[in-house]
């Protein structure tokens, strides 16, 4: 596996992500990769519905979020928290990758898409755009209040 | 046989395992299923609904499925049903994932539904309207067995021409 800068907080803690997927296999393996890029789990779930309550539990800096899932699947759920949360930033994190889903999530107010299996290495580069540490970037957002780069 | 509708899930497969499993894969057996598919081992079922329906087992012999779940998680694993089911899993997600991708690139749409294992020794045989084989690739953990039956509703691509159809 291999070695990653840490992404950090302005504060200069950790950044805290909220895992969300149906699989504990798929949760564990993104588990482990944001551990090695220096972030902490605020919480997991395995549904939409689960992850809007967690979200509002855990006030995550970014969410991992799946997009088939039972119960509710990943859009509506970003959908939900967006329209309640309009700072929430998103990635999703799914294996199926056409256009159309894409931009479903991206509508919805998503921030970026990552297809599976996740390379490390992928996944770094977007937390990183996402959290406005490459502002090198075509678009790259600006990081929120509180937050600056790594 | 329509090979434009199974090829996306042999070039899925293949890039899935070769990039989960980091080694070599080959493809190997291709058959058609005329009889009623009988489970190898460990195995999980997808549906996937749209312009194409029917469902795909990904079926693993045990020894195989400790393997792949021993790679995958990085760490040994042994009599650990739990953790090597929820693997098999996520690989057939996996690999359903990225095979609707590619057939979404060909103008097809789908619904994928979330895997479940498939427990029952026997899976749905091939018909007059449904495309079912069981194709083999080798992997460095050993063969993963892939059960493909599906059928495709050329009336509902007609229909969407005319009145479209969203996923």
């Amino acid at each position: 596996m291999p070695q990653f800068a840490a992404l950090l907080r302005k504060d200069n803690q950790p950044v805290r992500y909220l895992v969300v997927d149906d699989s504990v296999f798929a949760r564990k393996n993104i588990i482990k990769m944001v551990e090695l890029f220096g972030g902490e789990v605020a919480g997991e779930a395995g549904d939409g519905l689960t992850a809007i309550a967690e979200f509002n539990r855990t006030k995550p800096d970014i969410v991992l979020m799946d997009i088939t899932m039972p119960q509710m699947e990943g859009i509506e759920a970003v959908e939900r928290i967006v329209r309640q949360h309009p700072e929430a930033r998103i990635v999703m994190v799914s294996s199926v990758g056409y256009q159309e889903n894409i931009l479903a999530a991206l509508q919805k107010g998503a921030k970026h898409f990552v297809q599976k299996p996740v390379k490390p290495e992928v996944l770094y580069e977007i937390l990183r755009y996402v959290l406005g540490d490459d502002p090198g970037a075509p678009g790259a957002p600006v990081a929120l209040a509180g937050e600056h780069r790594a | 046989m329509r090979m434009d509708l199974i090829q996306p899930f042999i070039n899925a497969a293949d890039a899935v395992f070769a990039e989960s499993l980091q080694g070599p894969t080959r493809i190997g057996d291709l058959s058609m299923e005329e009889g009623v598919y009988r489970r190898k081992g460990i195995a999980a079922l997808i549906a996937i609904k749209g312009d194409i329906e029917g469902r795909i087992i990904l079926d693993l012999a045990p020894e195989v499925a400790s393997r792949v779940a021993s790679v995958l998680t990085g760490s040994e694993v042994i009599d650990n049903d739990q953790i090597v089911r929820e693997t098999v899993c996520e690989l057939a997600n996996m690999v359903i994932g990225n095979s609707v991708t590619l057939l979404n690139d060909q103008g097809y749409t789908f619904k994928v539904f979330p895997p479940e294992v498939h427990s029952s020794d026997e899976g749905l045989a091939g018909s007059a309207d449904t495309e079912a084989m069981v194709l083999a690739i080798e992997t460095s953990c050993g063969s993963i067995f892939l059960n493909i039956a599906m059928h495709h509703l050329a009336r509902r691509r007609r229909e969407r021409g005319l009145a479209p159809v969203t996923l």
